[in-house]
């Protein structure tokens, strides 16, 4: 069990450098670790408090935990606490991946430098790949969720559709689906 | 607002707002829009797409390259800002109401509505990504081993990248 949450309200300081280490160590994933940070280090939210926040990130558009920077930072402190929050989250990544871009862009006619970016990005969108597959296992023995992922996945892989049109005719549909199958 | 500054903020504030299964499930979309603008073909966007997987943070920092791509760093922080504003304010008013509407059940109804269709995206965007950047077969194979590696193993993912990276740069591949 969870030691209880006994949360004095962070300072705008505190928000802004917790995020901002989350944020600079969160090598493939920042979640794990912003987790770790907010539930049992810092204990600003309890465990079931944090899953419950988590869920509404999920539910609501953009980078889940760019919305849950955001949402702790204004439960404490409002627009500032939410400022600092995902300011403190993206600066080092945003900061690192420029660089990046900027060595990409300076060296990639180097033959030796384009093959290591070409196994770079084959690596990469085999990582995607792994992850597609792990989030499609809640999905088996369901054959009307199964049968709503292969039409996403048809119209926007193979028929190349805009994916606002995907979503407002298949998250309609899939609701119907699902309602019926309830 | 007008030029590459303004078609990078409205496209990339729209494209947040259809995020509904994480940034990864809009990269076909982003693939689609950056090629459609002319302003890069799939190969280059996959290594870009690397390049955000192999830095730290969350894994919407494609958004960022694109906009460094096309317009620098300007375009970088213009990109990332219309990226995580929109999305923000919706996500500061929502969380207020949340707590009252938890156990609701049409959110749950929308939220078990919502999950096969962010799987169809992200597989999508694993297969567009595949299609770009495995080039050849020992290229698909190197996705492939990875994925599985992923899958069956607890091996941190940065290792994957700096193998597959070593293994190019090596020629091998």
């Amino acid at each position: 069990m969870e030691p209880a949450a006994s949360p004095p309200p962070p300072t705008l300081g505190a928000l802004l450098f917790n995020f901002f280490t989350v944020g600079i160590l969160g090598f493939g994933g920042v979640l794990p670790l912003a987790r770790r940070m907010i539930v049992e280090q810092r204990r600003w939210l309890s465990a079931a408090e944090f899953t419950d926040l988590l869920a509404l990130c999920q539910f609501l558009p953009g980078a889940n935990i760019v919305n849950l920077s955001i949402s702790l930072g204004a439960r404490y402190h409002g627009v500032p606490g939410a400022l600092a929050a995902v300011g403190g989250l993206l600066a080092a990544p945003v900061a690192v991946v420029i660089g990046l871009g900027v060595l990409y862009g300076r060296y990639a006619a180097i033959p030796m430098v384009a093959h290591g970016f070409q196994g770079l990005a084959a690596a990469a969108s085999g990582l995607v790949l792994a992850t597609a597959l792990r989030i499609a296992s809640p999905l088996r023995g369901k054959p009307r969720a199964l049968a709503i992922a292969a039409l996403a996945f048809v119209a926007l892989a193979l028929l190349r559709l805009p994916l606002l049109p995907v979503l407002l005719v298949l998250a309609p549909l899939s609701f119907a689906v699902n309602r019926r199958a309830a | 607002m007008s030029g590459p500054l303004g078609e990078l903020a409205i496209l990339f504030s729209e494209l947040s707002l259809l995020a509904v299964g994480g940034a990864n499930a809009l990269v076909p979309e982003m693939q689609r829009l950056v090629q459609a603008h002319g302003w890069m073909q799939p190969a280059e966007f996959a290594a870009l797409f690397a390049l955000a997987q192999a830095a730290p943070g969350p894994n919407m920092l494609v958004v960022t390259l694109v906009g460094w791509r096309v317009a620098g760093l300007s375009g970088a922080l213009a990109a990332t800002g219309a990226f995580v504003v929109p999305t923000g304010i919706l996500t500061y008013g929502v969380a207020r109401l949340w707590h009252r509407f938890r156990d609701a059940p049409w959110r749950r109804a929308i939220q078990a509505a919502l999950t096969p269709v962010t799987v169809g995206l992200v597989m999508a965007a694993a297969v567009l990504l595949c299609w770009s950047a495995a080039l050849d077969l020992p290229l698909l194979l190197l996705a492939a081993a990875v994925a599985g590696v992923m899958l069956t193993t607890k091996l941190h993912p940065l290792w994957l990248l700096a193998a597959g990276g070593a293994l190019g740069a090596a020629g091998l591949l």
